[in-house]
């Protein structure tokens, strides 16, 4: 079963990168773009067929190492 | 004193501060591999600067899960004292014995120069030598050293004392021209509740001899030996 994971920043934590992302594309001649947050995708290979079960320990997964719950959320997507 | 010093594949300062542990205590540090999920008994745990991992993921995330961190947060939890340096702090908040988080810079640039700081405080196993209020002089070298920690958090540390040094100006004015990455409120280094953990930035084991070109971190260890031999 494949897994897809998304980490972003919590609303309100200061994402530079997605700033410089952001005047980068303004630069570049996209003066529309006002304001970037980037993130993670982290793709995932589940030896698990059970969809309830995968979901929480994915969540376990995310809670322990792939999202730091102090700045970020996280977002699972079960795939097929 | 005896101290343990901590090596995870990336760190790249564990010799740093073990020169200067023996410098300060005329004795080598044991260096305890991250694999090994028990080490001899020692009267100091010093996690080190570096880029373990790669900093993948995220800086100290999974140096963090490292069998030997484990052994770390029982000995922490019983009072063992442990100081954290650069990526060491990060080790240590990912690992929970230190509120907040490291994030990046505010700037974007690695930043790698001499920075002044403030020392909140001498009432602590690791500023004892030190007068509160006193201004020392350190290098920095980190991209993500900005530290964070949300408004309940924050207020804790600041009622509590926890904070262990800010980012100042060469006079010792706290006004955010010293502050190199964007720390809120310009803060270097915390400590624990119990002030037997602390975590900061700066590198006080590359200010120890004149040959560094200042010493002023050579205290926080000798701080350290008197405190714990």
């Amino acid at each position: 079963m494949k897994a897809r994971v998304h980490v972003t920043l919590k609303n309100g934590v200061l994402d530079p990168q997605g700033k410089a992302i952001g005047h980068s594309l303004n630069r570049l001649g996209f003066p529309e773009v006002a304001d970037v947050r980037q993130g993670k995708f982290i793709e995932l290979e589940l030896a698990e067929t059970d969809r309830i079960r995968a979901r929480e320990r994915l969540d376990e997964m995310c809670r322990k190492l792939l999202a730091n719950t102090v700045i970020e959320n996280y977002s699972i997507e079960l795939v097929g | 004193m005896k101290a343990a010093v901590l090596v995870f594949p990336g760190s790249n300062r564990e010799g740093d501060v073990a020169q200067a542990i023996e410098l300060v205590t005329g004795r080598k540090p044991q260096m305890v591999w991250h694999g090994d999920g028990d080490f001899e008994k020692s009267d100091l745990i010093v996690v080190p600067g570096g880029f373990s991992y790669g900093d993948y993921l995220r800086c100290g995330a999974m140096a963090a899960q490292s069998p030997v961190m484990a052994e770390v947060k029982r000995r922490a939890a019983q009072g063992v004292p442990v100081l954290a340096i650069c990526n060491g702090f990060q080790i240590v908040t990912e690992a929970g014995l230190l509120p907040g988080v490291l994030m990046r810079n505010a700037q974007l640039k690695f930043v790698c120069h001499d920075v002044h700081l403030k020392v909140e405080t001498s009432q602590s196993l690791f500023t004892n030598r030190y007068q509160a209020g006193q201004v020392i002089r350190v290098p920095v070298a980190h991209a993500e050293g900005n530290y964070f920690a949300d408004t309940d958090t924050l207020k804790r540390l600041e009622d509590r004392g926890q904070v262990a040094f800010r980012y100042c100006a060469p006079d010792g004015a706290v006004d955010g021209s010293g502050n190199p990455n964007g720390s809120i409120d310009n803060i270097a280094g915390v400590f624990n509740e119990a002030k037997t953990v602390m975590g900061l930035m700066p590198h006080p084991e590359n200010a120890v001899e004149p040959m560094f070109g200042g010493c002023d971190g050579r205290a926080l260890f000798e701080g350290l030996v008197d405190a714990l031999s």
